[in-house]
């Protein structure tokens, strides 16, 4: 589909169907307008005789210009068809878990207010940790789920990782050693509050794992209130300090990955947010930035409101205007989520699959349950089993016996649940230009936002549609600084 | 065209195989974690 959008004086048309992006002048801009009013079919000559005469243009421009359209549109590079694809085509082999979040441990040395955590224990009062073992198993589970696939990722999640760093060192050596054994490549990343972050921790992930993520919410007020320690300590100044350094480290040539991204949750109580993506650039020189609206029941202080939409918005174009600016720097600043690739990207399969939640991703708990991602832990009903299974089904070195899958410890109705709501089957998503950018959105968002995993999260939904805006819009500003 | 400037043409593609072969990396492995952004992943069939 078409969609037409002005933003900071330029006026553009995006074909989700297949990505083409054009920037039109008031004239051209307002006769594609009626193409889609007609479905884009050109419009009769009675009706193009009309609109000459209301925009008092020349009838051979408008020709001229409808000629350019319907050039497009038959390359089919304009009103693109749309893109039909069945299970089959999207899961040719059923559905393959190839990544995990494995939760490093249940606990934390933050309170932060918005946690959707639980403060580290998930709501169940019971502080734990992962235990060499369960991980070890957790590994095993993962390298026998995912069959032919040759891309693993583990993300070592918590609660805070770096509480149990010890199983943190082991796990990673395991990874290293049944990827050599088995031939996959799995690849590791870290999410931590960074409070403990130090060189010696930082110098082993700069040598083991392919991505780090570090959470700070940007300027010191805006961090301290929602970011406390336990006891309602301020963390943002140690936390500031571990991630700087950090950062220094990871983008020296002495790293062996280079990939990070400092994160920062915004909820209502800053919703001049793209202050706090400055704040994490220029302080602590971090140039790959994500900054999440926050996760949260209807009805909390810091909940994010319908009648706040309008200012997001408007604070998501200052953040891509500040972007364009950097960009013109030695420094340029990477904003996650408008880091589009226009010309490539992901295959049109991977974009309908979406985040692939309980179908190719899974979390797994430090007591070893399976849920379909780090958001479910703790929801009972989504509970899809536990890797201790794999004692039964697998021989002492983790490997999977003759004739037995790791489907055979699943509850597969929890499979099927999200099976069945993959982005093509959801009709609010059939006229959303955005449907190829999110894959259908976070089902965890709409779960947590109305209690059913079929609601729409229509704040969400906004916010994305905003986003992709200004990530389109950050395409046609670099090609009018190229040319 | 002096009223349309092209910014990009028809770019979202098709694995060769004409099907997924599932081997990018999730949304959440990156820095998402509570929202859902896929098309910034990058393609690992061109790796």
């Amino acid at each position: 589909m078409v969609h037409l959008f002005e933003m900071k004086g330029k006026k553009i048309a995006f074909d989700s169907e297949c990505s083409s992006i054009y920037v039109l002048d008031d004239l051209s801009y307002n006769l594609l307008e009626r193409y889609r009013r007609k479905g884009g079919e050109r419009p009769s000559e009675t009706e193009l005789l009309l609109f000459s005469r209301e925009t008092e243009t020349d009838p051979g421009e408008i020709t001229e210009i409808c000629d350019s359209f319907d050039g497009l549109i038959s390359a089919q590079s304009l009103f693109a068809p749309r893109i039909e694809a069945d299970y089959s085509t999207l899961y040719p082999d059923g559905p393959i878990i190839k990544a995990m979040c494995l939760h490093i441990c249940h606990d934390c040395n933050m309170r932060c207010l918005y946690c959707f955590a639980g403060t580290g224990d998930y709501g169940t009062h019971n502080r734990s940790m992962l235990s060499a073992e369960t991980g070890r198993k957790a590994v095993d589970f993962l390298v026998a789920a995912s069959g032919e696939r040759h891309h693993l990722d583990i993300d070592f999640f918590g609660g805070e990782p770096l509480m149990n760093w010890p199983v943190v060192t082991e796990l990673t050596d395991y990874c290293e050693r049944i990827g050599r054994r088995s031939g996959k490549d799995i690849r590791i990343t870290i999410t931590t509050n960074s409070l403990q972050l130090d060189r010696e921790k930082s110098e082993f992930i700069n040598k083991h794992m392919k991505n780090c993520v570090l959470s700070i919410d940007g300027r010191p007020d805006v961090h301290n209130r929602m970011r406390p320690g336990i006891g309602g300590t301020a963390t943002y100044e140690p936390i500031r300090n571990h991630i700087r350094d950090f950062v220094k480290l990871r983008e020296s040539e002495k790293s062996a990955y280079h990939e990070y991204y400092v994160r920062g949750t915004f909820t209502r109580h800053n919703l001049d947010f793209s202050e706090d993506v400055k704040h994490l650039a220029e302080t602590l020189d971090a140039r790959h930035i994500s900054m999440e609206p926050v996760v949260s029941e209807p009805g909390t202080s810091y909940a994010i409101r319908d009648e706040d939409v309008y200012t997001i918005e408007k604070e998501y174009e200052r953040l891509a205007e500040y972007l364009d600016m950097t960009r013109k720097t030695d420094k340029p600043v990477h904003f996650f989520h408008f880091k589009m690739d226009f010309e490539g990207g992901p295959c049109v399969y991977k974009r309908l699959k979406g985040c692939g939640v309980g179908s190719e991703y899974v979390a797994v708990t430090p007591e070893g349950d399976i849920y379909p991602c780090h958001q479910f832990v703790g929801e009972k009903e989504f509970l899809m089993g536990n890797v201790s299974g794999m004692e039964k089904i697998s021989d002492k070195n983790g490997v999977l016996l003759p004739g037995r899958r790791v489907e055979d410890i699943l509850d597969p109705t929890v499979r099927q649940m999200f099976f069945e709501r993959l982005m093509p089957n959801r009709e609010s998503c059939a006229t959303c230009f955005a449907r190829y950018h999110c894959g259908g959105g976070c089902a965890a968002n709409r779960y947590f936002a109305t209690g059913s995993l079929d609601e729409e999260y229509e704040i969400g939904c906004k916010l994305t549609k905003k986003r992709l805006e200004c990530s389109i819009w950050l395409a046609c500003v670099k090609q009018d600084a190229d040319m | 065209m002096k009223h349309i400037t092209i910014i990009h043409e028809a770019n979202i593609k098709f694995p060769c195989s004409g099907k997924a072969c599932g081997e990018c990396q999730t949304s959440c492995q990156s820095a998402c974690k509570t929202s859902c952004t896929v098309a910034n992943q990058p393609c690992e069939a061109d790796r």
